[in-house]
């Protein structure tokens, strides 16, 4: 899997959890949680569907590691 | 035994007849003052004798409206208005004028009237008192003048939630958040406490759990908060159910109304059903399934009416401490601000310890101050010690 083919994978996740959002228009360095209104279901909810199209499980200790979708990129490629 | 109208003003409409059985509290009849119309209760349980006053007819302060007869009283006979002195006589042209005048003020765009016992019967049936044609004294709305707009009702579009456009679902939340809510800050008193609540033990033991679970079967602090609620509403009854027709229901279970903020605006409350019986995953994964649906217009009909209590989370958004509003006709609302380190005094000192600002929002009519704060106390011990949740 290369990195677009990742990338479009974590968006359509978000996308499956918070529909109404402008994906063309995320910033990859900027927190994710800042540009999308996600609550600790719905980033439970995306987790969940990355681990479901991964296999990657993700403790929560690590979510402080996880603030952008660059930081999700690197977290992900390392354990897939 | 006399019943009395506490302000003067035009009687509108008397709401019972001679030889009804009338109870405290009852509205009886409809006057209109300078400032508003207003309802007229009882103040004793009988029977209606007669009614001395016939609408459109000024009623003044401390007059006799009508006579009430204590249970068992046979009815008198019909006396002459003359034989009573200290009434005001029933003015036989005097109403046909009022009659007149009524109209003439209404054509001069007199502001409209309706009675309050009128205005509440059209905001549970859905009827814009605006587009309803008074006919009580100038113009005023009274409740038959609600039922005829509703006889005359072109039966709705079959249009359901689910094939609406997200515009007009988003129209249609608002519509029930508005009326559900201006019935709520109209009807019921509501009281307010607050309490916060070391939320140390509950971290720590979650955090614990979460790590030995697969991340599918991971719990929110939100659940955890769900079910000490429900827990600690076993002891209080007064907080858990509807109500209804003027006196309280409580209901044998706790269904959590969990407010959910819905994507495109406006929010709904279904219900978890049965939460005290349920455990952490289950509640979890029952939370998460009806969040998706919320989201996707599909809830059950009794997911959205069963709710005995409702429960709101706003500590994701940040915020301190939420006071909300009890969703009609439940007499309960718990809220929870956000979970963080803060100051607070412990037997060791000073230390920055993870709390949160639990509030309860309850209906004094059926519950005091005394209680909800009983309720929170053991809310408080719940979350110590969430093992046993």
């Amino acid at each position: 899997m290369d990195d677009t083919e990742l990338r479009t994978a974590i968006v359509t996740e978000l996308h499956a959890v918070a529909p109404e959002v402008d994906v063309d228009g995320l910033v990859d360095t900027r927190p994710l949680r800042r540009q999308v209104d996600l609550d600790s279901l719905d980033w439970l909810r995306f987790l969940v569907g990355l681990h479901e199209r991964l296999q990657v499980d993700i403790p929560e200790a690590d979510y402080p590691q996880l603030a952008s979708l660059a930081d999700l990129m690197g977290y992900l490629r390392a354990r897939i | 035994m006399i019943s009395r109208c506490p302000p003067s003003g035009k009687l509108i409409e008397w709401l019972v007849q001679p030889g009804d059985e009338v109870h405290k509290g009852q509205v009886v009849a409809i006057v209109d003052t300078s400032k508003a119309a207003i309802d007229v209760e009882i103040w004793t349980d009988g029977v209606v004798g007669q009614l001395k006053t016939v609408p459109g007819e000024t009623v003044l302060v401390g007059a006799v409206m009508a006579t009430i007869l204590d249970p068992g009283e046979a009815p008198p006979e019909p006396e002459p208005p003359a034989a009573e002195p200290d009434h005001a006589p029933a003015p036989p042209a005097g109403s046909t004028r009022t009659a007149d005048a009524a109209r003439h003020d209404e054509a001069a765009g007199v502001r409209r009237r309706i009675s309050p016992a009128a205005r509440r019967h059209a905001d549970e049936i859905g009827i814009d008192v605006a587009a309803v044609t008074g006919t009580g004294p100038l113009g005023t709305v009274t409740l038959a003048d609600v039922d005829r707009a509703a006889a005359a009702r072109p039966t709705p579009e079959a249009k359901s939630v689910e094939t609406a456009t997200p515009a007009e679902r988003h129209a249609l939340v608002r519509q029930a958040i508005a009326a559900a809510m201006s019935r709520s800050k109209r009807e019921i008193p509501h009281y307010y406490l607050s309490e916060t609540i070391p939320m140390a033990r509950a971290v720590d033991w979650l955090t614990a759990e979460n790590a030995g679970r697969p991340i599918t079967e991971r719990v929110l602090m939100a659940v955890v908060q769900l079910k000490a609620v429900a827990r600690a509403l076993a002891d209080f009854p007064q907080l858990n159910g509807f109500f209804v027709d003027g006196s309280f229901r409580p209901a044998p279970v706790a269904h959590i109304g969990v407010a959910i903020a819905l994507r495109q605006g406006g929010l709904v409350a279904p219900a978890l059903h049965d939460v005290a019986a349920k455990d952490m995953p289950t509640l979890m994964r029952e939370l998460s399934d009806l969040v998706a649906r919320a989201r996707a217009a599909s809830l059950r009909s009794s997911e959205q009416s069963d709710a005995t209590i409702t429960v709101t989370n706003l500590g994701d958004q940040g915020v301190e401490s939420v006071f909300g509003i009890i969703t009609p006709p439940q007499v309960a609302l718990v809220g929870f601000g956000r979970v963080a380190p803060r100051p607070f005094v412990t037997e060791a000192g000073l230390a920055a310890v993870a709390t949160v600002s639990a509030s309860l929002a309850a209906d004094h009519r059926v519950s005091d101050g005394h209680t909800g704060a009983m309720f929170l106390a053991s809310l408080h011990d719940w979350l110590q010690r969430p093992e046993d949740l």
